[in-house]
């Protein structure tokens, strides 16, 4: 177990380090230094600027110093708001991550009782009209998702309130971002499930004349709760994508809006110290995940 | 012919292992028949068929599917309007024109219809800038098809490639790819995508002007390219476990005792017996190729303006959407079709298909 999490950790460090050089020397490819737009400024006024920020030096040093500033926390100044970027990541992304949470254990909660009832009730309607509406919301993307909630709730019935800084309501950005992940849930728990109940220890346990509740929840549950662990990863990789476009729709100024924002402004070093940001935190949730897994069960190897 | 009936042959001698032929019964006409062939022995490849025809929801997604194909393909044949095309009446500017509901008629093209013209209706209605929208969300549905369609073909291509490589040979050259592909894998391929896209664009920028690709667009080609890049670990994975299984059987030691080289055992063994879940997994990358493409379409890095796909005509109608909500469902109902019936497609593909997934 602590070599593979070693192993596993510095696997992900190499990852972050990748993605980090990836996106610095793709986004240093373009064409154009940051100065070189519109109006250029005085040549004494241009070296000066590319002093300041380093751009006189070559490349690899640049490199070298930029990946010194990121681990102090330090991505840069955005070229729009001239702002710290590190403050409008650290700032935004409290709001992002709290609409994340709720959206994770929104599509966790539901996706596990609706994929037990399905499974419990195979071939019964109640199973059929749970996998039909699974199968249907795994085809809608959350753009669209988010696009029809907000027109058919707020702007037609009026039953919630549009997002407002003091009076936030998460309820319809929610259920956007969690509709799919919770659909996916739904269909690993019910298949899991499904394995989990034909199992020899489900019927010795219900010989034993142990309680059905007590069958379901603490030995055929527990033991379908195992792929659905490995999914955390990707859950995790597809509630920080979606809040890009479901935070854009509903006027939301959190991370992902900030991320849609910077890239319509080819606002590069906002582009990359987000990126960088996001992909780490999604490198961390695939490792978490997976230690997790092999902490919930220790037969499975990964060799 | 030599004659076997039971009279005529030789003496038994007393310690033979020769069975006495006059102890067993000949078999009546009756039993011979059952021993005929009561079917046709049937191929792997159409025992499949048979399942996917018998699975409902497949034959659905099919007949949806199809009906699509058909659609996209004749439309532009017959709708007289392009999709850039700004419709004029009578070769002058209409300026009424914009943003019509499905099936009417501007006050210009009413005149010249009284007038004695036929005006091809406008099934869908028109958009902002007064260009019929029926044509742009075939065009659309026509772009995302091809988009999935061919990502997913790059992906198989190298995917399979790979995988193969790494499998059939194993040892260093294995593992060496495997490193690559578990880092590949672990990359967040939006994140890339995104990020791969904002930088093609500047790069390749006005290189592009004058080629076929132009038309694309820059946002496409990238989309391809990071496809290309990243999405085929997971189908190199899938190849190369596929081989591991099948590479120790006895039938790829004959061929190799019989001289066949690699590549042979590879494209005449090994492939065969893998192929349908490939293929599957092909099917079902083609919803998410378009999935990314809308996605991608909606932050902005969508395809080239005057081109639409069923993404940024879905993204174009966020604007107007209280007043013309038709024109946010159109291209929204065309996604989620797309990608449903490809979904079911595929899951009834597999369960015919995949005889380890069939419960």
């Amino acid at each position: 177990m602590l070599k593979y999490s070693i192993k596993r950790i510095i696997l992900a460090v190499v990852t972050v380090f990748i993605i980090a050089s990836i996106t610095f020397f793709a986004m240093n490819a373009i064409p154009g230094g940051p100065f070189a737009k519109e109006k250029a400024p005085e040549a004494r006024i241009q070296a000066v600027l590319e002093q300041r920020f380093n751009l006189d030096k070559p490349l690899g040093e640049q490199f070298v110093l930029y990946l010194r500033n990121i681990l102090q926390g330090d991505f840069g100044i955005s070229l729009k708001t001239g702002r710290e970027i590190s403050t409008t990541i650290f700032t935004s992304f409290g709001t992002s991550a709290k609409l994340g949470g709720m959206a994770v254990i929104t599509a966790l909660i539901f996706g596990l009782a609706l994929g037990s009832i399905a499974a419990l009730n195979r071939g019964r309607n109640l199973d059929r009209t749970i996998i039909f509406f699974t199968t249907l919301f795994v085809a809608v993307p959350s753009f669209i998702l988010a696009t029809l909630l907000l027109l058919i709730f707020t702007n037609t019935l009026g039953w919630v309130s549009a997002w407002s800084i003091d009076s936030p309501s998460y309820v319809l950005p929610v259920i956007a971002l969690a509709l799919y992940p919770m659909s996916y849930i739904t269909r690993l728990t019910k298949s899991s499930m499904l394995d989990v109940l034909g199992q020899d220890y489900i019927r010795t346990a219900r010989a034993k004349g142990v309680r059905e509740q007590k069958v379901i929840a603490k030995h055929a549950l527990r033991n379908a709760l195992i792929p659905v662990v490995t999914y955390v990863g990707p859950l995790t990789a597809y509630i920080l994508t979606g809040s890009l476009v479901v935070e854009t729709v509903f006027t939301i100024g959190g991370l992902g809006t900030h991320f849609v924002t910077s890239i319509n402004n080819r606002d590069y070093p906002m582009i990359m110290g987000t990126t960088i940001f996001l992909a780490s935190l999604m490198v961390v949730m695939t490792l978490v995940s997976d230690l997790l897994y092999k902490a919930i069960d220790p037969k499975i190897s990964f060799d | 012919m030599t004659d076997f009936s039971v009279d005529k042959l030789p003496k038994k001698k007393p310690f033979s292992l020769q069975q006495d032929l006059s102890k067993f019964e000949k078999a009546t006409p009756e039993e011979k028949e059952q021993h005929d062939v009561m079917r046709e022995s049937t191929t792997f490849f159409r025992d499949g068929m048979r399942r996917l025809f018998k699975n409902p929801l497949s034959v659905f997604s099919m007949i949806v599917l199809l009906v699509l194909i058909v659609v996209i393909l004749v439309a532009p044949l017959i709708v007289p309007y392009g999709y850039s095309e700004v419709i004029k009446v009578n070769g002058k500017r209409d300026r009424q024109i914009v943003n019509l509901r499905p099936f009417t008629y501007s006050p210009m093209e009413q005149q010249a219809m009284e007038e004695g013209q036929t005006i091809f209706p406008h099934i869908f209605g028109t958009d902002e800038l007064g260009r019929d929208y029926f044509i742009r969300v075939v065009y659309g549905a026509r772009v995302s098809l091809m988009v999935g369609f061919f990502a997913s073909i790059i992906v198989l291509i190298i995917g399979l490639l790979i995988g193969s490589i790494s499998g059939y040979l194993g040892g260093k050259v294995d593992i060496i790819i495997m490193r690559v592909v578990d880092i590949i894998y672990s990359l967040p391929d939006i994140l890339m995508v995104i990020m791969l896209s904002v930088v093609l664009n500047q790069v390749l920028g006005d290189s592009l002007q004058g080629t076929v690709l132009a038309a694309l667009g820059t946002n496409m080609i990238s989309l391809f390219i990071v496809f290309g890049l990243l999405y085929w670990v997971s189908m190199a994975r899938l190849v190369r476990g596929q081989i591991l299984s099948i590479k120790n059987n006895e039938y790829v030691l004959a061929a190799k005792a019989l001289g066949a080289g690699g590549s042979r055992i590879i494209r005449k063994h090994i492939l065969p017996n893998c192929i349908s879940v490939i293929f599957i997994s092909t099917a079902l990358q083609i919803p998410s190729a378009i999935f990314t493409e809308s996605f991608l379409s909606f932050i902005g890095l969508g395809v080239q303006a005057p081109m639409p796909s069923l993404g940024s005509l879905a993204n174009l109608a966020r604007g107007g959407m209280q007043i013309y909500p038709f024109k946010m469902l159109y291209p929204a109902l065309g996604i989620c079709l797309i990608v449903l019936s490809f979904n079911l497609l595929g899951d009834g593909l597999r369960d015919a298909f995949d005889p380890k997934l069939r419960r």
